[in-house]
């Protein structure tokens, strides 16, 4: 038999009390919301599964989730192939390479809030350069009126600020392929884009799939930007999960049914991330089934 | 096939000033059709470099390169038809074995009926016939090698096919399985190889004519016999054999020709002698060790030279501290002056 050392246990208790405490216990107080009716501090009702119910058969609700998946995908539709793209470009060693890193950088930089604020003005047609030059155009362009332009400017303004997070994931995955696999595709006469499908795209794998889960994470989250923006207008055009939920929290004070939502939420995160990993990971050891009957 | 002829020196820098500047001193050199060429000398002495510009991955800061008596220093690789395999087996991949060797033949446009043709005698010749529709990514790094080596033979008529240093990651059992398929290779095809190591052992077995190189300058051109036993340089001496050359001042011994400045002697033909007997030397022994086949016996002169001796284990071998006398002095000693072989 093998020896049995329970002290061990100790070891990992700092770890549990640290998650417990930050994590664990928050987490079961949302629980703990999601199944009573608090009345008053003094008075509440468990109520089960019923917040769960409503808040699936709420048109808002769904609508909200509509449009965060619409978002989402289309941040990673436009970020990934632009990100790639931009890496690409970018100049490999020197001082231009430096001072690009840097220029790529600057919207990361860029605290959220003032970043929607940054494009609340950009937009706007009496001072803002890209709205001004929109409505010099002749088009009649409205970021507050009109629903699709709303929803245009927090797509590009996403864009804006968290391609460069994907370009330069994607540049230092560049940086890291050997000299010696573009040097065999010019022996072996290969094409630019060959040069790109077979060698760089297959290295990149790695980063891009980090690029994915962060950016989708990240998108599907989104709350400070279209809030300074469009404040979810017009109507409820850019109103996203997120804000939603806030309504329903902090501005409806509906704590039941927001905490029903929370859990909800995060569970959709999680499956959907795990769905992604997988189907990368999958996507990436296909090309090593070979290893398994070798 | 080609004969590659180099007339050129290679600096990275702009403006070269002094011979520290250049990755290759100026040098002229050619390589026959189908031979079989090592590049040897220490990391950074510009054997990559060269290689390089054979290939073309490089192009000379001064002169050029010919190839059958046509100015080739302006052409891509690719023009020149070369094949080149890396220090790191380099494979695509996402694509079968299959694929990786019919990989440069699809970029030329060959028709698949000739493509699938040629795919098939490469991975004949290199064993490889029962993995062509493994992915290549999973292979070990020795069929990853025989993978980049055959991308370069699937082209018919390659100019010459190039090595940089391609074992350093193979491991040893299989380094000489693969360095007897790249003879063969040579035998069979009569291409022309140039092959880059620091590994002494890898050039001289692999190579007719082995061109050892330091500091960008190549010292010695020659076969393995040249090599050992007459260095014509004191790099020479120094790099090849294990353990390498013994110098010693011209002057231990009478007999030096004029001009001489250093003795040079290989362990192997240093011997034990009788005291005061001509052409020997004096020393006290500080180190003796069995290297199975032989002993390699340390001793020190008066005047603090090291001499190294190996001395087959038939003879009594003296102990660490015993006083000796090594002859140094016979057919195969040699004299330099500025490190350059005189007699």
């Amino acid at each position: 038999m093998k020896p049995v050392n329970q002290k061990a246990w100790l070891l990992i208790l700092p770890v549990v009390l640290c998650v417990a405490f930050s994590a664990v216990l928050p987490l079961m107080t949302v629980v703990n919301y999601s199944v009573q009716d608090i009345i008053s501090p003094e008075r509440r009702v468990f109520v089960g599964t019923e917040w769960f119910k409503a808040v699936m058969r709420d048109d808002d609700l769904q609508g909200a989730l509509l449009r965060q998946i619409t978002f989402s995908l289309s941040v990673l539709l436009l970020e990934i192939p632009l990100g790639i793209a931009l890496a690409l470009s970018m100049p490999a060693k020197g001082w231009q390479s430096s001072a690009v890193l840097v220029v790529v950088a600057i919207s990361l930089l860029i605290p959220w809030n003032v970043v929607g604020t940054i494009w609340q003005i950009y937009g706007r047609t009496d001072i803002g350069l890209l709205g001004a030059s929109l409505a010099a155009l002749g088009i009649d362009y409205s970021y507050t009126g009109n629903a699709t332009h709303a929803w245009l400017t927090v797509l590009l303004m996403d864009v804006w600020h968290w391609t460069p997070l994907v370009a330069l994931l994607c540049f230092a995955g560049l940086r890291a392929i050997p000299d010696a696999y573009y040097q065999a595709a010019q022996i072996d006469g290969a094409s630019k884009f060959a040069v790109f499908r077979y060698i760089q795209l297959p290295k990149l794998r790695g980063v891009l799939m980090i690029a994915v889960l962060l950016r989708f994470m990240d998108s599907f989250m989104i709350y400070t930007e279209p809030f300074v923006l469009t404040g979810g207008g017009p109507g409820n055009a850019t109103t996203f999960l997120s804000q939603y939920l806030t309504q329903k929290a902090v501005g409806q004070f509906d704590l039941g049914p927001a905490a029903a939502f929370s859990l909800i939420y995060f569970l959709i995160i999680l499956l959907l991330c795990f769905i992604l990993y997988n189907w990368m990971q999958r996507v990436g050891t296909a090309d090593k089934s070979g290893a398994d009957h070798g | 096939m080609a004969r590659i002829e180099l007339d050129l020196a290679h600096a990275y820098k702009p403006n070269p000033q002094r011979d520290e500047d250049y990755a290759l001193l100026p040098l002229k050199m050619t390589f026959d059709d189908g031979g079989a060429y090592a590049l040897l000398g220490p990391s950074g002495c510009g054997k990559t470099t060269m290689l390089n510009i054979i290939s073309g991955l490089v192009r000379p800061s001064q002169g050029s390169v010919r190839f059958d008596g046509r100015d080739a220093t302006t052409l891509t690789p690719q023009q020149r038809n070369i094949a080149q395999v890396f220090q790191f087996p380099v494979i695509y991949d996402t694509m079968t074995v299959a694929e990786n060797l019919a990989f440069p033949l699809r970029n030329r446009g060959v028709g698949p009926q000739r493509i699938r043709q040629r795919v098939g005698q490469i991975a004949e010749m290199l064993e490889m016939s029962a993995q062509l529709d493994m992915r290549a990514a999973g292979l070990a790094a020795d069929a990853k090698q025989k993978i980049s080596l055959g991308r370069g033979l699937v082209r018919e008529d390659v100019s010459a096919v190039l090595f940089d240093e391609p074992l350093t990651v193979i491991d040893p059992h299989l380094k000489w399985q693969l360095r007897r398929k790249l003879k063969q290779i040579h035998h069979e095809l009569k291409l022309t190889l140039v092959y880059v190591t620091h590994d002494q052992v890898e050039a001289l077995t692999f190579a007719d004519q082995v061109m050892v190189m330091t500091r960008g300058r190549t010292v010695q051109i020659g076969s393995a016999s040249d090599l050992f036993e007459r260095p014509q340089h004191t790099f020479v001496g120094h790099f090849i054999g294990s353990p390498g050359m013994n110098f010693l001042p011209a002057t231990v011994v009478p007999g030096a020709p004029a001009g001489a400045t250093t003795l040079g002697v290989r362990p192997e033909y240093v011997a034990l002698t009788a005291a005061n007997a001509h052409g020997a030397v004096a020393g006290t022994v500080t180190q003796a060790q069995d290297i199975g086949t032989y002993w390699l016996v340390t001793s020190k002169l008066s005047d603090g030279h090291v001499l190294r001796a190996r001395l087959s284990g038939e003879q009594a071998i003296p102990a660490v501290g015993d006083s000796i006398w090594l002859a140094v002095v016979g057919a195969h000693t040699c004299y330099y002056k500025n490190e350059e072989l005189v007699a």
